[in-house]
């Protein structure tokens, strides 16, 4: 099951862990991206944390926690190279993953129709 | 995008590109343009980029006494400055604040013409005409301005008039298919170039025929912020303003030896008295002076962060002016001021991003040595 926010995340959910990424809409506002930071594998996250910091050529934008949760795996891939994230928002550059108690937490967000309308 | 901005002649042609527009000025101007700025701000280092600043003023004056009227509001040579040559100024407020930089070329008319900064353009007007006497200051509103910036450039400026025998800061003007062209083999990259004032009614016709050349691509302002860092050269309301004068600005080598303590013409032009002594003396070390930094790790310093000599001290002895990421030199890259005690090249400190201290270290600019040809 894939859905989507309004800050542009997408989440991914297998199993009882959800990766999250940013979206190809949003890496393409964002303009190249220069540097990323993740947060720790083992932190305890809450919704709205602000848990990711992107810098592209224009700014530094955050990426915050969609769910609540503990930050099981980071993507060392896109901190060695950020460019990787312009070029595969969706699919090898993901962000992090974050293992969750409750699944409904996904349940407020929007499915890819949804998405693209917003994006529209 | 808001009603009340100003558009260059090339607005349509910026539209048609997919650039996409933001305020800046009072214009409405192109950012970035479908290339992105990394890639544009790469291909201005390896071919040639073509910028449009037709929102930066253009004006002439005229009189037989121009340069020594200019003289009286800008600490440079003018009188100085050889045919068809141009130079790098600033004009300066009684306490040696810089009000404005701005490029000043002699003709071979015997009129000197300015190009000054957006912003500043009103105010400068207003300045020059208070204080010329009989010089007279005609703003031109009815020429566009371009740059072509690059290893590229001569190139492919030469395919329209002959530019390959122009030196660095010469000036000159060509008759071309697009009408007078105004070209002086200068920039604000670091790359060899010319900036070419053309009639707006001919700058659209001139713009294409540049860009269906190989070598030529489009640049926004995002792609000419990051170039003119790199080249450590300051943008005037960031790196440079009212607050700082030449001497912290590290801009005294723009101030020639005959206006200087002892030169032909000594002084007698605003805050004379505050930036000769700072000249001539040792500097204090309390004093601000403008610095390259170096963050240590990947993330840039931007803008507003603030500066500290210590991980763990409380109070910051500087900030950053403009920060980003330098594409060609491939790690962040910031300007700011600390104090003259800080700013040699090799001095280790530290900035505050997003609350955390971030190492970095004071370096020689610029970031990128310039290529100009001399």
């Amino acid at each position: 099951m894939i859905k989507f926010t309004e800050d542009h995340e997408w989440l991914s959910l297998d199993g009882d862990i959800v990766t999250v990424g940013i979206t190809d809409h949003a890496q393409e506002q964002l303009g190249d991206i220069v540097f990323v930071e993740l947060p720790e594998v083992g932190t305890q996250v809450s919704k709205g944390d602000e848990v990711v910091v992107i810098e592209s050529v224009k700014a530094a934008s955050d990426i915050v926690a969609p769910l609540d949760g503990e930050i099981v795996e980071i993507n060392e891939g896109i901190i060695d190279v950020p460019g990787k994230v312009n070029e595969d928002a969706e699919g090898a550059a993901w962000f992090f993953k974050v293992k969750i108690d409750d699944e409904s937490q996904l349940d407020e967000y929007m499915d890819e129709t949804a998405y693209k309308d917003l994006i529209a | 995008m808001g009603e009340n901005l100003e558009k260059t002649p090339l607005h349509a042609l910026h539209l048609e590109l997919g650039a996409r527009m933001v305020p800046f000025a009072g214009y409405e101007m192109p950012v970035q343009y479908p290339t992105g700025v990394m890639k544009e701000h790469l291909h201005t280092r390896t071919a040639a980029g073509l910028f449009d600043v037709s929102h930066m003023g253009q004006l002439l004056l005229e009189g037989d006494n121009a340069a020594l009227d200019l003289e009286r509001l800008v600490p440079q040579s003018i009188c100085g400055l050889g045919d068809r040559r141009q130079r790098y100024a600033f004009f300066t407020n009684e306490d040696g604040g810089i009000l404005d930089d701005l490029m000043v070329a002699r003709r071979a008319d015997g009129d000197l013409f300015l190009v000054v900064n957006a912003a500043c353009k009103a105010a400068d007007i207003a300045h020059l005409r208070r204080h010329l006497g009989a010089t007279t200051v005609i703003e031109i509103t009815d020429r566009a301005l371009l740059a072509l910036q690059g290893p590229a450039a001569e190139t492919a400026l030469s395919r329209i008039v002959p530019v390959e025998s122009m030196a660095f800061m010469e000036s000159t003007v060509f008759p071309s298919d697009f009408g007078n062209l105004w070209v002086s083999r200068s920039g604000y990259t670091g790359e060899d170039g010319f900036e070419i004032s053309v009639a707006c009614d001919r700058a659209e016709d001139f713009a294409r025929a540049l860009l269906e050349m190989p070598e030529v691509e489009p640049i926004g302002l995002g792609a000419r912020d990051s170039l003119r860092l790199e080249a450590g050269l300051c943008l005037y309301g960031n790196d440079i303003d009212a607050s700082t004068d030449p001497v912290q600005a590290d801009l005294g080598w723009a101030i020639q030896k005959a206006r200087r303590k002892g030169g032909d013409r000594e002084g007698k032009f605003p805050g004379d008295s505050v930036i000769l002594r700072k000249l001539a003396d040792a500097a204090d070390d309390a004093d601000k002076r403008r610095v390259g930094i170096r963050p240590d790790g990947r993330g840039p310093m931007r803008e507003g962060v603030q500066l500290f000599e210590n991980e763990a001290d409380d109070t910051p002895v500087g900030t950053i002016t403009s920060g980003a990421f330098g594409p060609s030199v491939d790690h962040p890259i910031s300007m700011g001021y600390v104090p003259a005690r800080l700013a040699h090249p090799g001095t280790r400190i530290w900035g505050e991003v997003r609350g955390k201290r971030q190492p970095a270290e004071i370096v020689r600019l610029p970031f990128r040595p310039a290529t100009y040809k001399r």
